[in-house]
């Protein structure tokens, strides 16, 4: 086993560069300790972002050696066989400084998918009944623990290409309210999905659902969002 | 793309299916056979089901392809949405005079 790794962070905003730094190498070590090592012990003035280290939170996600991921729960040993790590920020957001990027187009999307509840209910009512086995209540558990790390954002084509389109997040997010029964915003929601940056903009490359941490399956989300938005479209529902 | 140019594409594609199907069995049916042009002439001028069948294949191309190249001008050039709509209306409107010129040629007398 390598005892010291060959590390490349990427250093300064969009036009930055990597610059490289010798880690210790060390057991069950994780790319956020690693990324935490070169701060606390290298060099302080190094920016990334992370909160709970235990792949809840969804805020350290990087480009670790060309992909992205969580990296928190990314061990070094399964990315880093040669002993060397290039860490860089997320791709598709603009880069704020060195790791850290500037999120909020990600969860602008979110906004514009209609990613909101809409309550059809007050909290006078009582609670509503959903049976679990129900074939919407098991789509909406399907997509239900993304944790918005912004992995399947960063590594869609079609976000790289289309600066329109709402991204892998945004409509998994859409199509777990869609099968929410309790949720009333479903035709504005298919409304806002089936535009030009909408998920009939999809390729289905399915680099989402192959890099999502959570092993979300998005692709299927996206899949099943054009069939019913296409559906809506011929009964009149929605228009473009 | 948005809704109604995906129902569009998934349309023109599954009009386009079975079209194919029947034109590689007709290519595989004139070369096996050595029919000369003026055989397959023969069969088909003054023939409204190879006009029909022909034509109808000539329109679906031309709306498929339209939107397929819509979707790479968009995605791979810098072009406002105005200007890709003009030129991929005109790439449609050249592959449907190319195709029904050529439908004409083998069915008309």
């Amino acid at each position: 086993m390598t005892t010291e790794l060959s590390v490349s962070l990427w250093r300064g905003a969009q036009n930055g560069r990597y610059e490289t730094y010798r880690v210790p190498q060390r057991q069950s070590q994780t790319v956020l300790d690693v990324v935490t090592f070169v701060q606390r012990h290298i060099d302080p003035t190094l920016s990334y972002r992370f909160a709970c280290r235990v792949g809840v939170c969804g805020s350290c996600a990087m480009t670790v050696n060309g992909k992205p991921r969580w990296t928190c729960r990314t061990h070094v040993a399964k990315v880093a066989g040669n002993g060397k790590l290039e860490i860089g920020p997320l791709e598709n957001l603009p880069v704020i400084k060195d790791l850290a990027t500037d999120m909020q187009a990600f969860f602008e999307k979110w906004r514009q998918a209609k990613g909101a509840f809409v309550p059809t209910q007050t909290r006078s009512d009582p609670v509503a009944q959903i049976k679990p086995d129900t074939p919407s209540r098991k789509a909406a558990d399907a997509a239900i623990e993304c944790i918005n790390c912004g992995v399947c954002y960063a590594a869609c084509d079609t976000v790289r290409w289309n600066a329109e389109y709402l991204g892998p997040a945004a409509l998994t997010r859409a199509w777990t309210l869609l099968n929410d029964e309790r949720d009333g915003g479903n035709i504005a929601r298919l409304q806002a999905i089936a535009g030009a940056g909408g998920c009939h903009a999809c390729h289905s490359h399915q680099s989402c659902q192959e890099l999502c941490p959570q092993a979300l399956n998005p692709t299927a989300a996206i899949a099943a969002l054009k069939r019913r938005t296409a559906a809506a479209y011929l009964k009149g529902e929605i228009k473009v | 793309m948005n809704v109604r140019l995906y129902l569009w594409q998934r349309a023109t594609a599954a009009v386009m299916a079975p079209l194919v199907l029947v034109h590689i069995a007709v290519i595989f049916y004139a070369t096996r056979h050595g029919m000369s042009a003026a055989d397959i002439l023969s069969r088909t001028r003054g023939s409204f089901a190879w006009a029909a069948f022909y034509g109808l294949f000539v329109l679906a191309v031309s709306i498929h392809a339209a939107i397929g190249v819509r979707n790479i001008l968009t995605e791979w050039t810098p072009l406002p949405e105005r200007r890709v709509d003009a030129c991929v209306v005109f790439f449609g409107l050249v592959l449907a005079a190319l195709g029904f010129r050529a439908v004409a040629a083998v069915v008309l007398w």
